[in-house]
């Protein structure tokens, strides 16, 4: 004997919060069951075995029904297949979409600033395999991300409220996924053993600054222009800057200005002089060098080889680097034939919250 | 003449992508009624297009009105090739043919397409104008009102009751047509589901007439069924109560909708009271003669036959076979002589005699009602379930070109599909005159919850009737006395609310009412009707445990709802008898030879099975009892469903003996021993469990009910011999009427196991196929419809035994899933638990369960009079809660100012309740009866009716529901985005709510099938998509006409064919149901709880004694 078809349908639909889980965290059948087995679901309700089987997998079906509006969460307001306890619909409603679009870091971290191709979803099962994510949660994080990507790409306007518009996400979540976008947008490289130390928060705090500072829609929001791309003039101004190193008395005058206000204020000042020429020819070598697209990528790792590493390597403190870059800036200011000012600060207001964000082991 | 009807097509959304290329759709879309088709313009390149199109009008008979569906279909306009059709919308306009229902039906559809279900949404507007008809030879019934709810709907009152209406169609079915083998699925489906939309739409108006002929204005109880009979065709079949209904004035101002209405339902009345009123059905003929026999036979001297259900079981007991194939003995189809048994023989004889007689009887001289719950002081007696079945063969349309010499004989008389309605009548006639004589031996004129069923495979079909004898009160009847009517259009309660109330003023007043003045509500309908000295089966009669003074049988089955007024102890619980019987493979005759041969067996195991579960539980009562049988090829199933109580006025039931045959072994003594212990055990756990214990509150309360109760019940006790009394108040087993199962009988031995198998329903649940649980009236608002399907392989070359166990596992199995399904609703009552079972084919078994999950609160559950004042308080609270979470939903716009909204106002007038316990209908009624704790925990019910009676006569100066009810549309419209939640319940009722207004039938059809099964999940995955797919458009289609719930829900019909190996599967599902506007009784409320408690105050006190 053997059960053939089993459904169970309800006027309101009925959804097991934690089946939803054990779902989206791409479990099988079978496998849910154990878990909810070991839950002690089963004593609670005197229920068998048995009796779980049909529940989980009416509701794995109910879910994969629901997944269709879960693509388009908007549509999951006016729907009419599936009415939720009408009590609570908006909540009810609220949490289906955002553990839906909930990603694991450790999996975001794999994927971060790759392309969102075939390609990579191809990969992804080298991925489940390194994090211990089940490869069909993989695929549905993934999916998510290339969904959430074409959408907003050919938006206007600013991004994170786009992305919160269309998929209904709260705004922590919004703003992960504007990082992710941006991310895969500029191709960031966020995968080389240098940069395995930085979690994905790391990222999307950068991501947050140079999306608010960087893109064309930070400078001016009249035009509704995109988020995802940096600004291409500005990226072009940049060059202007060069001057910091090229001219040699610029330079000096420079690190005399950074030294006298740091004298006797840090542990490290030996190390700072004797880097200085050095640290700045990184940070303006990077931006002079933005405007290629292949730079823009080493972005994250030019900022680590290039500053982070030497400083951590003369066991500067983060105070040091903020000290260090607060005076860095502001002394340019003062230099006489510097002129480029306001390109200066927008660049490196990101730089600096950039680097302390990234400053740590 | 005439109507005119207009469409208006707004705009759609979500349609699904037609034109890869540009991942869009040019849409648009015809509407076509009759054969007048419009079409809009193409909205191109978009998904939710707005076509905002001009009013479509048809000008049409109302006729076709009636019989047609508007059909909208939604296209994809393609310039190269021929247009896709992306899916239609069939639209009953039927509601708005009645001018009390919808008015106008507007709001998103789903776009529907039977090989890829809903696809996107259209919002159209239809309206209908109706000139009306005064054509004495109309063939139209408009107006005519239509209700699937099986007992008055909750704001009319019942003028009159006309009684039984039935009617069938019959067509050939489109997917046996020659033509189906060269057109698509898709056509072939759509020519289906269009097909029995007209049939139904056909059947309806035609029993409307029927209906305006006899005088009523309404159906109530309208049971409108599907026979797919394959090759020979497709029956649409409907039975009904005929009534004159009127609103009750105080719950809906009417003033709007009265006039407009007048000229149809005068039409009716008039000859109603009228000319014809005297000929027609219940006055005439038999039932004079035997409501006189009735009158006399209360005397307790005269007898009859009896012991309610075994007798039955066997009166029922003659399959028939229609000898299908020509002659002039296939008219009168040939009973098999061999099964008849002594006893039926004569009832049979009377079958024949008066069939033969008056071949075509008119229907209205059937004293059947479909009804299952009445106007208190309707239902006198009731006798006992009486059934028919009828085994016959299908006859066969040959094409005549391929016909073999025997298809041409059938041809003779069968081959014109019009002479068909003219067999299936006739086969349904025998059945109801049987039903109707099985009756008249239980001494009773009429058959109430009365209903016809088939069961069909392949050319065999078995024809099954089910009712339950009774007497009725001639008050409703049509020769009922006028005055009556006057009293009750007095009262502006609905009749059924109050079931005190009514009885009250019989007492008080009518003396037209003899006997009923005597019999106490709460046992009187236990007393039997026949005569006890002609019983041909020795039942056991003892006088009634109420009153003392009626005889009444020692279990009683019926196919009822439990009548409010009756007394009951403890909690009910349903109660099912499963079984499965192998057969040989047969063919034609031969197969309806053998399944005749198997039927009374079956019947007759089933109704032990029954017993001996009942025992089991310590109960004495079976309502709602509805015995499927189901064919297959290789086997027979039957599952009897009923809900198990024990009533006060009936005697306790004796536990279950168990007696060996061979009592030389000592080990097998030991054995029997241990499982009567283990039987004994049972009975008293389920006894705690339903909280059933009789005898002492038998004494205490005994007498009390009735104005002079103390001399009563002593005058009896002196009477009746009363050294047999007192035995029989013992609750010990192995008395004289312990049931006695013999062990050595391989039966028993297999009973034994089934009863014991049984698994108790987990803490917190209880279950009932009935409307409501007695016991349990503190309903929150939370409840739960749902439907539930499975089907099971079974393995070849089983054993009856075997395949039993497994069906009964089956059922058991999935009650469990329901229970742990719905856990979160604890503690919780799975009412109107309705099982069907069917052998989709061989080795299959499907059962499906459609019920509502009612949450309660557990607090309340004590019961104690002087708590209902509490019940009502809490109650008073968690509405109110209710309804801050409607008005939530609803973006808080209610109308109305709530001043005592505020959990503080309520606490404190709740306190005045709980203090001073009732409300004044309650106490002017308690004044009467005394305290009776039993009829107290019934009458919460009472409580929280009375107050609504207050409330609706505040409500005449409060704001207008009417206007209430069209807030809560526009609020709808205008919250836009969110989508309105439809309740769906199969009761009547919705807790905590008031239903304000009818909006008309909903009788849908859909037909879905794939050809990719795996691809959509399996069909696990295919059927449940359906189904949710049904439940979204019934409810859109509530939507639309403006209600926000169904009531009396069903899902009449639920056919699945599979063929994995092709990859495709076919469904067709058939629902119906009443569509309503409820108002919470909190809001209702919220304006008169000050008047209220200001009452309490005043009046009352009575309480506590």
């Amino acid at each position: 004997m053997s059960v053939e078809l089993d459904v169970f349908v309800g006027n309101t639909t009925i959804m097991d919060k934690e089946v939803y889980q054990l779902w989206l965290n791409g479990y099988t059948v079978n496998d849910a069951v154990k878990v909810r087995i070991e839950g002690g679901v089963m004593e609670e309700c005197e229920a068998s075995a048995e009796v779980l089987l049909s529940d989980t997998m009416d509701q794995y079906r109910t879910f994969q029904m629901c997944e269709r509006l879960l693509h388009h969460p908007a549509k999951l307001a006016n729907q009419l297949l599936f009415q939720f306890h009408p009590q609570i619909p908006p909540d009810r409603q609220a949490m289906l979409i955002e553990r839906y679009y909930a990603f694991d870091d450790s999996f975001v971290r794999e994927v971060l600033g790759k392309k969102l191709s075939k390609g990579t979803k191809k990969d992804l099962d080298d991925v489940s395999t390194k994090t211990g994510i089940t490869l069909k949660s993989c695929r549905r994080q993934f999916d998510n991300f290339k969904r959430v990507f074409k959408v907003v790409e050919e938006l206007k306007g600013p991004l994170v409220e786009n992305i919160r518009q269309h998929f209904l996400l709260p705004d922590q979540l919004a703003r992960d996924y504007a990082a992710i976008v941006f991310f895969a947008n500029n191709r960031f490289e966020t995968g080389k053993k240098k940069l395995h130390y930085l979690t994905f928060q790391d990222f999307a705090f950068c991501a947050g600054q140079l999306i608010n500072n960087w893109t064309l829609g930070a400078v001016d929001n009249i035009m509704d222009d995109m988020d995802v791309d940096l600004d291409k003039e500005f990226l072009q101004e940049l060059k202007d800057l060069k001057i910091l190193i090229t001219d040699k008395d610029l330079l000096d005058q420079h690190k005399s200005l950074v030294c006298t206000a740091l004298r006797g204020k840090t542990n490290v000042f030996n190390e700072m002089e004797a880097n200085f020429k050095n640290l700045s020819r990184g940070l303006v070598n990077i931006a002079a060098k933005l405007i290629n697209a292949k730079d823009v990528r080493d972005f994250f790792i030019d900022l680590v080889e290039k500053f982070i590493e030497p400083c951590r390597s003369d066991k500067w403190t983060s105070i040091d680097v903020n000290l260090y870059l607060t005076h860095y800036t502001n002394s340019a200011h003062i230099l006489d034939t510097f002129k480029h000012h306001a390109v200066w600060t927008r660049y490196m207001g990101v730089i600096k919250s950039c680097i302390l964000r990234m400053y740590h082991d | 003449m005439p109507g005119k009807l207009k469409a208006k097509i707004v705009a759609g959304r979500h349609l699904p992508i037609m034109d890869r290329a540009s991942d869009l759709t040019d849409a648009f879309v015809e509407v076509k009624f009759g054969n007048t088709t419009f079409k809009t313009d193409v909205y191109p390149k978009s998904l939710n297009p707005q076509w905002n199109s001009e009013w479509f009008k048809f000008e049409v008979d109302d006729e076709d009105l009636q019989d047609e569906p508007l059909q909208i279909t939604v296209l994809d306009h393609d310039t190269y090739s021929a247009n896709d059709a992306i899916g239609k919308v069939y639209i009953d306009i039927d509601p708005l043919l009645c001018s009390e229902a919808a008015t106008v039906i507007s709001g998103w559809l789903p776009i529907y397409d039977t090989i890829h279900g809903i696809r996107g949404e259209i919002n159209v507007l239809v309206k209908v104008d109706l000139f009306n008809d005064l054509n004495r030879f109309r063939q139209s019934s408009c107006g005519v009102k239509f209700f699937c709810t099986t007992s008055i709907p909750r704001c009319y009152r019942a003028v009159m009751v006309h009684g039984f209406v039935e009617e069938l169609v019959v067509n050939e079915d489109p997917e046996y047509q020659w033509i189906d083998r060269i057109r698509t699925p898709r056509a072939s489906n759509e020519a289906r589901q269009r097909l029995i939309f007209l049939m139904s739409g056909e059947l309806q108006r035609k029993i409307g007439l029927k209906v305006l002929e006899m005088g009523g204005n309404a159906v109530v109880g309208y049971l409108q069924c599907f026979d797919l009979e394959g090759e020979s065709g497709l029956v649409v079949r409907a039975i009904g109560t005929a009534c004159t209904l009127e609103k009750i004035s105080s719950t809906l101002p009417a003033t709007a909708t009265h006039p407009s209405n007048s000229s149809p339902s005068k039409d009716m009345k008039e000859p109603g009271f009228g000319e014809e009123a005297p000929g027609v059905p219940l006055s005439s003929g038999p039932p004079t003669p035997l409501r006189a026999q009735t009158f006399s036979s209360f005397s307790p001297s005269k007898s009859y036959s009896r012991q309610s259900s075994s007798s039955d079981t066997e009166l029922s007991l003659t399959p028939k076979t229609g000898m299908g194939s020509g002659g002039s003995a296939g008219k009168e189809a040939g009973p098999l002589k061999a099964l008849l048994r002594q006893q039926t023989q004569s009832a049979l004889e009377q079958r024949r005699v008066s069939s033969s007689s008056e071949a075509f009887v008119r229907t209205g001289e059937y004293p059947f009602f479909p009804l299952t719950a009445f106007p208190p002081g309707f239902l006198l007696h009731v006798g006992g379930v009486v059934s028919a079945r009828s085994v016959k063969l299908l006859d066969r349309i040959h094409n005549p070109a391929l016909g073999n010499t025997r298809s041409y004989k059938l041809l003779d008389w069968n081959s014109f599909t019009a002479d068909e309605p003219e067999t299936r009548d006739a086969w349904w006639e025998e059945i109801r005159q049987e039903i109707k004589s099985h009756a008249k031996a239980l001494g009773c004129q009429a058959v109430v919850g009365y209903s016809e069923s088939t069961s069909i495979c392949e050319e065999v079909c078995i024809l099954s009737a089910s009712g339950t004898a009774a007497i009725l009160s001639s008050r409703f009847m049509q020769d009922g006395p006028l005055d009556t009517e006057h009293r009750l259009s007095r009262q502006p309660l609905c009749v059924f609310s109050t079931g005190s109330e009514r009885v009250e003023g019989d007492m008080g007043s009518s003396a037209s009412l003899g006997f009923e003045e005597v019999v106490s509500p709460g046992c009187g309908f236990c007393h039997i009707p026949y005569d006890e000295l002609n019983i041909p089966f020795p039942a056991q009669l003892t006088y009634c445990y109420c009153c003392r003074r009626y005889k009444v049988p020692d279990v009683l089955f019926t196919t009822i709802d439990l009548p409010t007024e009756a007394n009951v102890t403890g909690k009910g619980c349903l109660i099912q008898a499963r079984l499965c019987r192998t057969k040989k493979k047969a063919q034609g005759e031969g197969n309806a030879t053998v399944i005749s041969n198997l039927l009374p067996f079956l019947e007759y195991e089933l109704h032990t099975q029954l017993m001996n579960k009942l025992k089991l539980r310590g109960m004495n009562a079976l309502f709602g009892l509805r015995i499927q049988i189901s064919i297959g090829e290789t086997m027979l199933l039957g599952l009897a469903s009923a809900t198990g109580v024990y009533l006060t006025a009936l005697p306790s039931p004796g536990g279950i003996q168990i007696a060996g045959k061979t009592p030389s072994d000592i080990t097998y003594e030991q054995h029997i021993s241990n499982m009567q212990k283990k039987i004994n055990d049972t009975i008293a756990k389920n006894k705690e469990l339903y909280e059933i214990n009789p005898p002492e509150v038998v004494e205490e309360i005994i007498g009390s009910p009735i104005p002079e109760p103390r001399q009563r019940s002593r005058l009896f006790r002196s009477q009746s011999e009363s050294s047999d009394e007192v035995s029989e108040l013992d609750l010990s087993h192995g008395k004289k009427d312990a049931f006695v199962l013999e062990i050595d009988d391989t039966d028993a031995v297999e009973d034994i196991h089934a009863l014991l198998t049984d698994f108790p329903t987990p803490a917190g649940f209880y279950s009932c196929n009935t409307e409501i649980m007695p016991g349990i009236q503190n309903w929150t608002s939370a409840i739960q419809m749902f439907t539930s399907v499975r089907v099971f392989r079974l393995n070849a070359s089983l054993t009856s035994q075997g395949l039993n166990k497994i069906f009964s596992d089956l059922c058991e199995n999935l009650l469990k899933s329901l229970y742990f399904k719905l856990r979160s609703m604890v503690p919780c009552c799975l009412c109107h638990l309705n099982f069907t079972v069917a052998i989709p084919e061989d080795e299959l078994i499907q059962v499906a369960v459609t019920a509502v999950a009612m949450s309660f609160d557990k607090e309340q559950l004590l019961e104690n009079g002087k708590q209902s004042g509490e019940k009502t308080l809490i109650k008073a609270i968690t509405e109110n809660d209710e309804q801050l979470q409607f008005n939530l939903e609803l973006n808080a716009e209610t109308p109305s100012p709530n001043p005592l909204s505020s959990p503080k106002g309520l606490s404190e007038v709740g306190s005045h309740l709980s203090a001073r316990a009732l409300s004044v209908d309650y106490s002017s009624f308690a004044d009467r009866c005394s305290s009776w704790i039993e009829q107290l925990k019934l009458k919460a019910h009472t409580i929280r009716r009375g107050s609504v009676k207050t409330t609706s006569s505040m409500e005449k100066a409060s704001p207008l529901p009417e206007g209430r009810s069209r807030s809560l549309r526009s609020n709808r419209s205008y919250s836009g985005s969110s989508v309105a939640v439809v309740k769906m319940t199969p009761l009547s009722f919705i807790p905590g709510a008031k239903i304000i207004k009818y909006l008309g039938i909903i009788n849908m059809f859909f037909i879905r099938e794939t050809t990719s099964l795996r691809e959509e999940g399996g069909v696990s995955g295919f059927l449940h998509t359906f189904i949710a797919e049904v439940f979204a458009m019934v409810r859109a289609h509530v939507a639309a006409l403006g209600g926000n719930a169904v009531v009396s829900y069903s899902m009449k019909e639920c056919v699945f064919m599979e063929n994995p190996n092709k990859n495709q599967a076919q469904c067709l599902i058939n629902v119906s149901g009443d569509a309503v506007i409820f108002v919470r009784e909190s809001e209702l409320e919220s304006t008169s709880v000050q008047t209220q408690s200001a009452t309490t105050h005043t009046s009352n006190g009575a309480e506590g004694t």
